[in-house]
């Protein structure tokens, strides 16, 4: 048994029946999040931010999962390299830089993560941490309690395939896979985990192979194809409410800048290899699918185009205007307010801080 | 003798002793052809081959297993956890199993490993690229934890790591990494385990710090003796098992005791020595042991004026050491 092929999975062609807004809906959110994510590495080199980590070239397949989710009623646990899945879920450009810039308004983490460690509760996106895998085995608790519940909904996560390679995420899959829940779980297969190239991280043609071993199918589709990976993720989608339980994802797709702002690729990858991925830039694809269709005009995307550069550019406005938390605020939250806990952290000091200014007026006092 | 900074010099030594130690192999994420996040093993790859210098897959659980396994029949494996944050996906491995091999088997079986990991905040690294490990790790005997400030003793910390017969948690600041340089012998020498160092000698107060710390101490030690406040800084380099002798040896002479860290303040290095100090050198001691550890938050913040008041730094530390000098 191996992984199956998109067209052996699919009950449907789901794309076909997307009507035209919902297809140039989706197609805006993808050149938001290409011309987001370009304007962060612009400002990296600038100097102007820390840190960022990308998600061009993966848009397609990422693009799916915000489309075929039900913002506010599925569950997500992104990837950090998920900016159009969260941007189509419901996060904003303001909230993107929000969280870049370390602004005391930043709805992931109030400053206190890197940035895209995505988070928005009130849209069921759930707070990623750093360490790769651990969201699986929690999303397979989340599509429990669905189950439980007796809820129409479906638990999702994704990660690359690096992460694959950690525990967690096997003892989520076999979890999902025993009391067949509600659960999927997308690998953005790019190939590279930062360096280390596929065939040093398993053994197999990729992870969707290992999914019969969990007790649930596998498949391996284009991830830079928009209308494959969109019909993939709504059949998983519509089999998780159909009560048939979970459904590993695998979108072969391509990594088209260095891991992060911190790397460098040149080091371990091939610039022919690179060159040839470009060519399969999910954004062009997906612009020449709706042109050829007869849905979108070059006029129309200029427009476009002026549009979400007029965005970004007000996000980033207010976000660089808006006020940075302040140094205090790092004792709060980590408990519930006024709780022992909280008083507890409250009440830490540094030394010389909390002393008086000098012991000698501490003993005028009468100690 | 060359001056480099902390990161050539672990570089360096690893490849000097994987020359003398055809036993020694490198294992973790991305520390092949990439020489690692923090290019700590540049190099080696291109030495000493993918037999020697293995990409691990993606799971520290496994990296530090299979680091087991190869010490269990005679290879020294040096295992690279990528940021020390990453570690606890083999928390189990670490605790249950290097910890215990020896005293389980009553010496049958050892696991001398010698595990490497980034750590430290200030970095802009946020909740999870930026934790302190070393308190957690302590608590656990039959595990030693190392934490170099310098060039010279990263070196001769690492010579003694993987000489010892027993497992070495090799802590490496990463803020100290490119930033502090020093000169770095080209002979074989090593640093003992469990040898703390004065970095300063002052007879008014006691420092006791390590890693990045000793260098903000070290600025606000400077400061002091523009004050007249003589501070003594030690380092102390080994933090299980602690240099005891060193630490009550200091504060004989000085009285008064300061202890420094950037792990979190509660349950950490600084109630140790401080425990220490209340049993042993009570009669010495002129003024309360004070601690300046940070806060007890649960990973360093990312935006700056959250990560700048999480981190101690050298003003507050003279500071502290200032109302302890005056008491
Ligand atoms: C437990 C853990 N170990 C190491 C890391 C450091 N790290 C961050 S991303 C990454 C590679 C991830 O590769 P992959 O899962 O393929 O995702 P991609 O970045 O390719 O999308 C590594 C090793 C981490 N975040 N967590
Ligand atoms: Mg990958």
């Amino acid at each position: 048994m191996t992984a199956l092929t998109l067209n052996e999975f699919i009950t449907r062609d789901y794309a076909a029946e997307l009507p035209p807004d919902e297809l140039l809906r989706a197609h805006r959110l993808m050149l938001l999040a290409r011309k987001l994510d370009e304007r962060c590495w612009i400002l990296h080199r600038q100097g102007k931010i820390a840190f960022h980590i990308s998600g061009i070239g993966q848009e397609a397949c990422q693009l799916a999962v915000g489309m075929a989710l039900r913002p506010g009623r599925d569950y997500y646990f992104p990837h950090y390299r998920d900016l159009v899945t969260v941007l189509a879920l419901g996060m904003t450009p303001l909230d993107i830089f929000l969280s870049t810039y370390g602004k005391a308004d930043d709805p992931s983490s109030h400053g206190r993560q890197m940035p895209n460690h995505y988070n928005l509760a009130a849209q069921r996106i759930v707070s990623i941490s750093s360490p790769t895998a651990t969201q699986v085995p929690q999303c397979a608790g989340v599509a429990f309690a669905i189950k439980l519940r007796g809820e129409q909904k479906v638990a999702m996560c994704a990660l690359g395939e690096g992460a694959t390679s950690q525990g967690d995420w096997h003892e989520g899959l076999n979890w999902a896979g025993i009391h067949r829940l509600p659960f999927i779980c997308l690998v953005e297969n790019n190939h590279y985990a930062i360096s280390v190239p596929l065939d040093k991280q398993m053994a197999v043609a990729g992870p969707a192979e290992r999914a019969y071993g969990y007790g649930m199918p596998g498949v391996v589709y284009d991830g830079n194809d928009f209308f494959a990976s969109y019909n993939a993720t709504r059949e998983a989608v519509e089999r998780a409410r159909r009560g048939d339980g979970p459904t590993l994802l695998e979108a072969r797709t391509t990594r088209l800048t260095a891991h992060s702002s911190d790397d460098d690729d040149r080091t371990y990858r091939d610039r022919a290899e690179l060159e040839a991925q470009k060519q399969r830039d999910p954004l062009p694809l997906f612009t020449q699918a709706l042109v050829s269709r007869g849905l979108l005009s070059q006029a129309a995307l200029h427009a476009t185009e002026a549009e979400v550069l007029a965005e970004i550019d007000e996000a980033q406005t207010a976000a660089l205007a808006a006020a940075y938390p302040q140094p205090e605020e790092t004792l709060l939250g980590v408990f519930v307010a006024d709780s022992v806990g909280d008083r507890a952290v409250r009440a830490w000091c540094w030394p010389g801080g909390r002393l008086p200014q000098s012991p000698a007026e501490e003993h005028a006092d009468g100690r | 003798m060359a001056v480099k900074n902390i990161l050539e010099t672990i570089r360096d030594t690893m490849a000097e002793e994987m020359r003398r130690d055809p036993q020694i192999v490198v294992t973790g994420e991305d520390v092949g052809p990439r020489g690692g996040v923090f290019r700590a093993t540049q190099g080696l790859y291109a030495e000493f081959g993918p037999d020697r210098v293995i990409d691990s897959p993606l799971s520290e659980s496994s990296i530090i297993a299979v680091g087991i396994g190869m010490a269990l029949h005679g290879l020294r494996p040096i295992c690279e956890i990528q940021f020390a944050d990453f570690i606890y996906p083999a928390m189990n491995q670490i605790v249950s199993e290097v910890a215990l091999m020896r005293y389980r088997s009553q010496g049958a079986w050892t696991c001398p490993l010698v595990i490497r990991a980034p750590y430290g905040g200030g970095i802009g690294g946020g909740l999870y690229h930026s934790q302190s490990i070393e308190a957690t790790f302590a608590h656990f005997p039959g595990l030693y934890v190392v934490a170099p400030a310098t060039p010279y003793d990263a070196k001769g910390l690492l010579r003694a790591a993987l000489q010892s017969a027993d497992p070495v948690l090799f802590l490496e600041n990463k803020k100290t990494y490119r930033l502090v340089k020093g000169e770095v012998p080209d002979t074989p020498y090593v640093v003992p385990i469990g040898r703390a160092d004065i970095k300063r000698p002052g007879r008014d107060l006691s420092v006791f710090c390590y890693g990045m710390m000793l260098h903000e101490c070290l600025k606000a030690a400077e400061q002091l003796a523009a004050e007249h406040i003589e501070v003594e800084v030690v380092d102390l380099r080994t933090i299980a098992p602690l240099d005891k002798a060193t630490i009550l040896d200091s504060v004989a002479r000085t009285s008064k005791a300061l202890i420094v860290h950037e792990d979190n303040q509660s349950f950490g290095v600084g109630a140790e020595v401080a425990a220490l100090l209340a049993a042993e050198a009570f009669d010495d001691l002129d003024a309360p042991v004070l601690r300046y550890g940070a806060p007890d938050v649960p990973g360093v913040p990312f935006s700056l004026p959250l990560q700048s008041f999480f981190m101690p730094d050298a003003a507050r530390i003279a500071q502290s050491m200032r109302w302890l000098a005056q008491y």
